[in-house]
């Protein structure tokens, strides 16, 4: 009986308007929400507490979008559900929408970029001139949905600068254009418009490809035994050292690439050794400590460590590549980072199954290079 | 009055269940892609076209119908990791709600794949949504999110950099998701008020698309996982596996159900019959003129269906894996589209997006239509109140006669 009191009560709180209350009530409602863990964690509370803050007036609507901050990937995807039920009602309803205050939300660079895109995304709904009014400014945004609404904004400004035989103007707007672009297809649109105009791009600076690595190998990976194997390598990294590999003894080389997307071919540009793996090496400087994303790009196994960390491992052979494959967190340190890449070619015959490859960048949260090439 | 109210809900219930009026998951309700629905068109044509709706995202996902309602899922973005579900009213074709997420889980697929590839699920209350990066979500009717879990999140090796598509099934109150890869593989149990888990079991490490099927045994439903190993049948509230088909199986092609005989892409086409001792199941014929290609088997009146890679409707006999006749439908280019079944008619879609309804006769198939929808379509549809909801890349359709 209590309980259901206490529910009758969160809901007149909550469907009320605003009342001196309410403000605790709603975060109360989405501290449970931010609880949820993997595996199902925190569901109990979560569920009875999501069906509580649905139902709120769209007053709540800013404090869930200051919620986000902090919230994990799951928790996000709650508060985003409660945010789209509690504004897809007020506008249908034709209820008061607390619009300039989510505006300011989104103007806010210190919120969630997540939020604050939805947020944008919502209100879109209900001011039709707001994208005019504040893409062109979120061209280097940490959100990069609002990089890429900038970005496309540019292209077509260039694109009608060149039909009006404004070529200097036309090469600077693509070249802004290019500062924000985190997605290839807006990249490989701008770079071939400036290629028409005998311009380049430094495609492996502009996504923060590593270009430059020492490798060491083949070790012996017959039968794909070789994934759990503990190769010196991963024990130590001593660029003179000698070690027995699967064909003979084995050093480190260097190995670099001009490929504009950053790939290493160990395939063509050493041999395609099959039934057998590579240890690359490299190392980048970082000016502060700070939290990147390693996004790596390829059709093999493979292992990866930072200064000696696990970062991840996958046994997966021939299922594609692609740019940002994989996309993974990482604290790197002040000063230098040793980063360390386990690559494993099986014995696989098909024309499809050949590749030796692999790319690794290293970029923030929307995608934009973090440190630029090694 | 609460207990003549619980009356009147079972009796609508069996009303519902009788006439077949939803299209809750992938294949049906029964999972057998066979509809007892006497009003769907027998044709398609121009002039059957009810409605059409854009969409907002790719997707190879099915429709599903539920009540008045149709259900369909989506994926967009330049990484395909925006997630969307849509409600649409079925007699208008409208929107009637959309609800986003941000995929947790790996997006990326082959180019012929989205995101969106697994059919959602409905135990009529709820609807569940699938996809390829194993973010599943659960919303009521009215679009308020019930609960949400990420399974790559938890399980970070659970991906597949093909894609992944087997779509989930809801059996009683537990929705049975198949997850597997190269890399990690698992089938689990979730209980679809709460979202947490009932059971997880370890599966082959092996790519798999293939969806769960369910065969109503004389001890329950049993939901039936195929992968290369071979077939499993599962007690679905506990995982606890009643039987195993060992001789290995398609990694596409999912397994059809007809009475208590189960017809399986292993050696062409197999028929097996569990027994109630949970023995191996007695195998009772296979045929390899029978092999279906990407399209899962239908089996029904005694006959069984399958589309060949070069685009031939084989039917063969249910009992004795005889084929009894064959069909031409289209050589270019492939069927994905599992075909599905009402009124005696077969419905097939080729990638290309040109339709066939097939009227399957004893001795022959006959070919009463041909409409091109004009866009790629992958997918299986769905039937529901006289209706056939065709799914896209970019379009969603009704079909109906007098556009009801």
């Amino acid at each position: 009986m209590k309980r259901m009191l206490l529910g009758i009560m969160l809901l007149a709180g909550i469907h009320g308007g605003r009342t001196d209350g309410f403000a605790a009530e709603t975060g109360d409602l989405i501290k449970a929400i931010k609880t949820v863990g993997g595996k199902g964690e925190g569901h109990a509370a979560a569920i009875k507490s999501l069906k509580l803050l649905q139902a709120a007036d769209a007053s709540a609507l800013p404090e869930i979008v200051k919620a986000f901050d902090g919230a994990g990937v799951l928790a996000a995807n709650w508060l985003r559900s409660a945010f789209e039920s509690v504004a897809d009602r007020a506008i249908t309803n034709k209820a008061p929408f607390p619009a300039k205050q989510l505006e300011a939300l989104v103007k806010d660079t210190t919120q969630d970029a997540r939020a604050r895109r939805l947020a944008y995304e919502w209100l879109l709904k209900v001011d039709s001139g707001l994208d005019d009014r504040l893409i062109p400014s979120l061209l280097e945004d940490p959100s990069a949905d609002f990089r890429r609404d900038a970005v496309a904004r540019l292209l077509s400004e260039a694109e009608t600068q060149l039909a009006a035989k404004k070529i200097d103007e036309a090469k600077a707007t693509y070249r802004t254009a290019l500062r924000g672009a985190v997605h290839d297809d807006q990249v490989k649109q701008i770079v071939a418009a400036l290629k028409k105009q005998g311009e380049t791009v430094d495609l492996q600076a502009h996504f923060g490809f590593l270009g430059q690595w020492n490798l060491i190998g083949p070790f012996d990976n017959k039968d794909k035994k070789g994934f759990p194997v503990v190769y010196p390598p991963e024990k130590e990294i001593k660029p003179d050292a000698t070690y027995k590999g699967q064909l003979g003894d084995v050093k480190w080389q260097p190995l670099k690439t001009d490929d504009g997307y950053g790939v290493i071919d160990i395939g063509k540009q050493l041999e395609n050794y099959k039934g057998s793996l590579m240890y690359a090496e490299t190392k980048v400087d970082s000016p502060q400590d700070q939290h990147v994303q390693f996004r790596l790009g390829t059709a093999n196994s493979w292992k990866l460590w930072v200064n000696g960390k696990l970062i991840f491992a996958r046994e997966e052979y021939h299922r594609g590549m692609r740019m940002d494959q994989y996309r993974l967190d990482v604290d790197l340190k002040q000063g230098q980072n040793v980063i360390l890449l386990k690559i494993l070619q099986n014995e696989q015959t098909e024309d499809w199954a050949q590749r030796y490859q692999f790319q690794l960048r290293i970029c923030d949260a929307a995608g934009s290079a973090a440190l630029g090439k090694n | 009055m609460n207990r003549h109210l619980f009356h009147i809900t079972i009796v609508l219930t069996c009303v519902c269940g009788l006439t077949g009026a939803d299209w809750r998951q992938f294949r049906g309700n029964d999972t057998t892609s066979v509809s007892s629905d006497q009003k769907v068109p027998t044709t398609i044509s121009g002039t059957s076209v009810a409605w059409k709706l854009g969409l907002p995202g790719g997707g190879l996902s099915g429709p599903i119908a539920v009540g008045d309602q149709v259900f369909i899922t989506a994926s967009s973005g330049p990484d395909q990791d925006r997630l969307h579900v849509i409600s649409v009213d079925a007699k208008t074709g409208k929107k009637r709600w959309e609800r986003q997420y941000w995929a947790t889980g790996r997006t990326m697929c082959h180019g012929t794949m989205r995101n969106a590839t697994p059919t959602p699920a409905s135990d009529g209350q709820r609807v569940v949504a699938f996809y390829s990066s194993n973010d599943l979500v659960c919303l009521d009717l009215a679009g308020n999110m019930l609960w949400y879990r990420g399974l790559t999140h938890d399980f970070p090796n659970a991906s597949n950099s093909l894609g992944m598509a087997s779509s989930p099934v809801i059996v009683d109150d537990t929705v049975i998701v198949q997850v597997e890869s190269d890399a990690e593989s698992f089938a689990m149990g979730i209980d679809v008020k709460t979202g947490t888990t009932r059971w997880k079991s370890t599966r082959p490490l092996r790519s798999n698309w293939t969806s769960p099927a369910v065969i109503q045994t004389k001890n329950g439903k049993q939901v039936l996982l195929q992968s290369s190993a071979g077939l499993a049948a599962i007690d679905a509230k506990t995982g606890k596996v009643a039987w195993e088909f060992g001789d290995g199986a398609s990694t596409i092609p999912s397994s059809a159900v007809a009475g208590d005989t189960i017809y399986i892409a292993s050696n062409g086409l197999t028929a097996i019959r569990p027994n109630d001792k949970g023995d191996k199941p007695e195998v009772l014929w296979n045929d390899n003129r029978l092999a279906p290609s990407n399209p899962s088997p239908v089996v029904v009146d005694g006959r069984t269906y399958t589309l060949s890679r070069g685009g031939i409707l084989i039917a063969g006999d249910a009992k004795t894996g005889e084929v009894v006749w064959r069909l031409r439908l289209e050589g270019k280019g492939r069927y994905w589209s599992t075909p599905v079944v009402a009124r005696g008619h077969l419905y097939a879609f080729h990638d290309s997006g040109l339709s066939h309804v097939i009227k399957l006769g004893d001795k022959k198939g006959e070919i009463l239509s041909e409409y091109d929808f004009g866009e790629t379509i992958l997918c299986s549809p769905a039937i529901a109140n006289g209706a056939l909801y065709v799914r896209g890349h970019k379009h969603l359709w009704k079909i109906a006669d007098g556009h009801d």
